[in-house]
């Protein structure tokens, strides 16, 4: 029998299964059309202090195996969340969620975590320090190592839930942002955020996206993240949620190997609403093809 | 929304650039005209989203225009292949609205969701007077004129270079018209002339560059009078009272 156990910081989860931040809603659209307690658990929709519409559109376009968005953090602010996202979710998914978060300024990490600190159906508190297409905050504090500590530090100090920071490949030495983020009191690390990219129309020889600039996502991303799981499962003791460019079982069992404990699936969802249910329902079998018994014992397998 | 494969019967080209493909398969999920698919195209990676024309239960009818890589790789798909289907996406409108005289304006492929409004109406009354104004750049790229007249509308047709019908924009004959509501669908500057031209309560559909098409990704919202809307999923229609109109990028 195929074990998919995992335990990500002290919580343990069905299967290591986690549709990543801004492809998967607050879980409503997905649950319409599939029973998502199948998941491990999934990361919802970032979040931020205040309401926020975000880019202007267009926000999307398209790429070789792969896509760009520059959505810009639109969520409806951590007081809707609570206040009306996490009830409803309480009807149609009871795991621990993982809840993603992002800000313009420390103060603002700070008081979104605070926020949501006592909400019980919140098993993970993802720090979102990676997003390309917000100015002033996101990104700009992931690829500093010295912002990133400062933003974990003063997170740690408000939440009692595990810590995990999301990480930009947007940088020279993702390894250096690792290590900055465990000395600040991270319990664990999500990686890979979107590569930053860009499409030009060439009829209107203008940028596609109004942004200008764009997260690339998508299977074209896939083995620069295996990269960066790889070398930061040596950088780092911290567990890795291990995500950029997943489909499939295969892809997942790649990504354990390399030291992902447990793995993120993004714009997958978005081209098949139903990869995750079929990734969670094909790994059985494909662990038996490549004989595993157990998913948590292949964690850093490569190495 | 519904996910199938479906099998192409036919796929035509009926006017300039514009094809029509008949695909056959499950249409279960498809519940209201002005609902679209999402359309798996081999060898790209975001979908493409396409309005529904006609909806039967042995599958669906879409008319596209080729206007990028994704309907270029649609247009050159043989009957027999197979495509993925996203199905059911989208509000649709609402025909309940419609009262006893509705005008229907379609601009270019925008008549494709007209036909399955009027076909909608028709179906709901017999005795409903509906106009359909069809708008055109030229005549060589008019469509769905045999369709309409069978389903006895009074049909209207505009074209800027005056080839066929009107001269002119499908406004000119809506301002006109006495009307009991109107359905519309159609690009950003034929949509803004509608309104200025409206004298009744409304439905538009909406275009906007989306990513997954069902509601997820948050790639295609705009801003309304009840809040931040998704086209995809809360749209593509949308009440004229709840759009605010942005001048255009």
């Amino acid at each position: 029998m195929a074990d998919t156990k995992v335990t990500l910081c002290g919580i343990e989860m069905d299967n290591p299964l986690i549709p990543a931040s801004g492809t998967f809603g607050y879980g409503r659209e997905f649950s319409e059309i599939y029973d998502i307690n199948c998941l491990g658990t999934f990361s919802f929709k970032g979040t931020t202090l205040e309401p926020r519409f975000g880019n202007p559109t267009p926000r999307i376009a398209d790429a070789p195996s792969g896509m760009l968005n520059a959505v810009g953090l639109q969520n409806p602010g951590v007081m809707a969340v609570k206040q009306r996202e996490l009830p409803e979710m309480k009807k149609f998914f009871h795991k621990p969620v993982m809840a993603n978060v992002s800000g313009f300024s420390i103060d603002e990490y700070v008081e979104t975590v605070r926020l949501l600190e006592n909400e019980d159906q919140i098993g993970w508190v993802e720090v979102n320090i990676s997003c390309p297409n917000v100015h002033g905050g996101g990104m700009a504090f992931g690829t500093d190592p010295k912002a990133a500590e400062a933003v974990c530090s003063a997170v740690r100090k408000v939440t009692k839930k595990p810590l995990i920071m999301k990480l930009s490949p947007n940088v020279t030495d993702i390894c250096e942002i690792a290590r900055a983020c465990e000395g600040g009191g991270a319990d664990g690390l999500s990686l890979i955020n979107t590569l930053m990219g860009m499409r030009i129309d060439l009829k209107s020889k203008k940028p596609v996206i109004a942004n200008k600039t764009g997260g690339f996502s998508g299977p074209a991303i896939f083995p620069v993240a295996l990269r960066m799981v790889y070398h930061v499962y040596e950088a780092v003791k911290l567990p890795i949620i291990g995500m950029g460019g997943v489909s499939t079982a295969e892809d997942v069992i790649e990504m354990m190997l390399a030291g992902a404990t447990a793995v993120g699936v993004g714009a997958a969802n978005l081209i098949d609403p139903f990869v995750c249910k079929k990734i969670v329902e094909a790994l059985p079998s494909v662990m038996e093809k490549y004989r595993i018994n157990s998913l948590s014992e292949i964690i850093g397998g490569a190495h | 929304m519904k996910q199938n494969l479906y099998t192409i019967a036919e796929n035509n080209c009926i006017a300039k650039d514009t094809y029509r493909m008949v695909l056959k398969g499950d249409t279960s999920a498809n519940t209201r005209p002005g609902q679209f698919v999402n359309i798996e195209i081999p060898g790209l990676y975001l979908r493409r989203p396409i309005s529904v024309c006609d909806c039967c239960s042995e599958g669906y009818t879409l008319i596209y225009k080729v206007v990028g890589k994704g309907s270029e790789a649609l247009s050159k798909m043989e009957p027999g292949a197979r495509l993925d289907l996203l199905t059911g996406l989208g509000n649709g409108f609402d025909v309940s609205k419609a009262g006893k005289k509705p005008v229907l304006v379609g601009g270019g492929l925008g008549s494709a969701p007209m036909y399955a409004v009027a076909k909608a109406i028709r179906a709901a009354d017999p005795d409903a007077e509906i106009t359909v104004i069809l708008g055109f750049n030229a005549a060589e790229e008019i469509v769905l004129v045999k369709e309409f007249e069978e389903l006895g509308v009074k049909l209207e047709i505009a074209t800027l270079d005056g080839s066929a019908g009107t001269k002119g924009f499908v406004t000119d004959i809506m301002k006109r018209l006495d009307y009991s509501n109107f359905f519309t669908c159609g690009p950003g500057p034929m949509a803004r002339a509608v309104e200025a031209t409206a004298k009744t309560s409304g439905q538009y559909s909406l275009e906007e560059r989306m990513g997954c098409g069902f509601g997820a990704c948050m790639g295609c919202s705009i801003q309304t009078r009840s809040g931040n809307k998704r086209v995809c999923k809360d749209g593509p229609v949308f009440e004229r009272e709840e759009i605010i109109w942005q001048t255009p990028k």
